[in-house]
């Protein structure tokens, strides 16, 4: 039961190769291995190298002013403010959900397990409505909200909140099948021999899962940088004021300006770019 | 509380009243609180009112159009990603670890740059759109869109699933085939696929979900278009900006509930392939 979490982690996590390949030595073989690049090339390579080529087309001067123009660095402003109160939270909530489920055994263990998954499930879109019915004036606490004059939906708080939605499995998810693993003989050593709950955790636990909670938060970032369908639900898409990133490319493209939308794009595209070389490195650190 | 009652036998580690309260509020206010209001403004509609508006004409044609897309990805990807997780596993090559590395790519791509990077591809004009489109292969603005898109934020699935499990293939069973004369078709047939299927379903059905959801990739690609190319995440979308809430409640809620129909399955199957694990 407690591999389930990590099944259902597909993203991959900081798992080392167990075995290595054999060279290939008939043609078939190779032909496999041409095939799967061929193809990889083509569906993968070639959709990271058009951002690049269009946002880059027009020269770096092109470029660079496209990518200053006043809206578009707001929207980069509100994307890293996002981020930068919605992961930390998440990262708290991660090594709590973390600690909880492979430090203790209780009634409605496996439960939780799938319940901290369902935002994995639910559709971007999904999660936008339900905090518009939640917040917003057709919502649950709309009348009440109204009432004191508490504005949320079409706000950035409204952001910060789906953002926390999308994002809250990225952490634990990262850190549960590690934890498990260890197991927590190390953790009730340091507590027998005097130490207290903070100091187990800081000087024990934490740098134990230093590497997989990087990773995590990684993940976590690189998808609140990058919501899309939930964002857009819940921002009202205000320009200037409450547009991220991903919303000002929507914007751009729409308003026929091709250049300005591949251009915000890249700054997007390098993101994901540095967190797949980060796990890639990750990788190789833990597991030298 | 009993819940609470019980920790002076749960061993000697401290904290678990402290994070189980924080999980508990955490997760209550912030996944639990939002479905439970939409569910209960769906609920507020009435049965009659409800299956009026899920039963629409327009709202069946985003059903179809998303689920057969979704069935051509499930599948495109359930090929792609057997061929890219035994090439991954089994050969040693040149640039190898890279292949491995930008295999997560689209997930680490935000869905709305995928949507653009792919409508510019496969329009008219672009890289591929300018020699499939005199083929009669139209990508961009079409049902095809649709699939492209939900394949490629879904192409790590598959891969991710089965990689893990065929690196734990015995080889010496597949020795002991060999030299007993079973051709390397046979080997894979009665050895290794049995072995990799359950990863492999439940790597589909985690593609297949996540299509169903899809949206950012797609509205850039498809075209939008009312029983054409309009998906079930597009429609809620636009029952929105018409200002039609009970609409939008009433399909996101039809979108909810597969997605836990789609949650079950998958974790069913989880659960049957660890069992299935243990076992050989």
């Amino acid at each position: 039961m407690q591999n389930v979490a990590n099944l259902s982690a597909p993203v991959g996590g900081l798992k080392p190769s167990k075995r290595h390949g054999k060279k290939p030595v008939r043609l078939s073989q190779r032909l496999l291995i041409v095939l799967a690049a061929f193809l990889s090339v083509l569906l993968i390579g070639f959709p990271l190298l058009v951002i690049f080529t269009y946002a880059f087309r027009e020269g770096i001067a092109v470029y660079l002013e496209q990518i200053s123009q006043p809206a578009t660095l707001h929207a980069i402003w509100l994307t890293v403010l996002t981020a930068l109160v919605v992961v930390p939270i998440n990262m708290i909530f991660g090594i709590c959900v973390a600690w909880l489920i492979t430090r203790f055994r209780f009634p409605g263990r496996g439960l939780l397990i799938t319940f901290i998954e369902i935002p994995f499930s639910v559709s971007p879109i999904v999660a936008g409505v339900t905090y518009l019915f939640l917040y917003g004036s057709q919502g649950l606490l709309g009348p009440f909200l109204e009432s004191h004059d508490i504005k949320i939906m079409f706000t950035v708080l409204a952001i910060f909140l789906v953002s926390l939605f999308v994002t809250s499995p990225f952490v634990a998810r990262e850190l549960i099948p590690l934890m498990q693993a260890q197991g927590s003989d190390d953790e009730e050593a340091a507590i027998t021999l005097g130490a207290n709950g903070l100091q187990t955790f800081f000087y024990v636990t934490l740098p134990n899962i230093r590497w997989a909670l990087l990773y995590g938060a990684m993940l976590c970032n690189a998808r609140v940088m990058g919501e899309f369908g939930a964002v857009s639900v819940v921002s009202g898409a205000i320009r200037g004021q409450t547009n991220t990133l991903p919303l000002q490319i929507e914007l751009l493209f729409n308003d026929y300006n091709v250049t300005g939308a591949f251009a915000a794009s890249s700054t997007l595209a390098m993101i994901a770019v540095v967190t797949l070389v980060l796990k890639y490195l990750l990788e190789r650190k833990q597991f030298s | 509380m009993s819940l609470f009652s019980k920790s002076s036998r749960r061993g000697i580690l401290p904290g678990f009243s402290l994070t189980l309260g924080v999980t508990l509020l955490y997760f209550t206010l912030i996944v639990a609180l939002p479905l439970l209001a939409m569910l209960y403004k769906s609920f507020n509609l009435g049965w009659s009112d409800f299956w009026d508006i899920v039963s629409s004409e327009r709202a069946v044609a985003t059903y179809r159009i998303t689920i057969s897309a979704a069935l051509l990805a499930t599948l495109l990807n359930a090929l792609f990603g057997v061929l890219l997780a035994w090439v991954l596993v089994r050969y040693e090559f040149p640039g190898k670890r890279l292949l491995d590395a930008v295999v997560d790519l689209p997930f680490a791509l935000p869905t709305a740059v995928a949507g653009l990077a792919l409508v510019t591809i496969f329009s008219t004009n672009g890289w591929f759109g300018q020699y499939l489109e005199p083929l009669g292969i139209k990508i961009a603005y079409a049902p095809l869109g649709i699939a492209l898109a939900m394949m490629f934020t879904s192409i790590p699935f598959v891969v991710r699933t089965v990689q893990p499990v065929l690196e734990d293939v015995a080889t010496d069973v597949e020795e002991a085939a060999r030299s007993l004369g079973a051709t390397n078709w046979q080997i894979f047939a009665s050895i290794i696929w049995p072995a990799i299927f359950p990863a492999f379903i439940a790597g589909c059905s985690l593609s297949f979900a996540r299509s169903l959801g899809e949206f950012g990739a797609i509205v850039f690609i498809s075209g939008n278009l009312p029983f054409e190319t309009e998906v079930m995440s597009l429609l809620v979308f636009i029952r929105l900006d018409e200002y039609d809430y009970p609409a939008a409640a009433a399909i996101a809620t039809v979108m909810l509930i597969i997605a836990f129909v789609m949650l079950f399955i998958t974790n069913s199957i989880q659960a049957w392939q660890l069992k299935y694990a243990e076992r050989s």
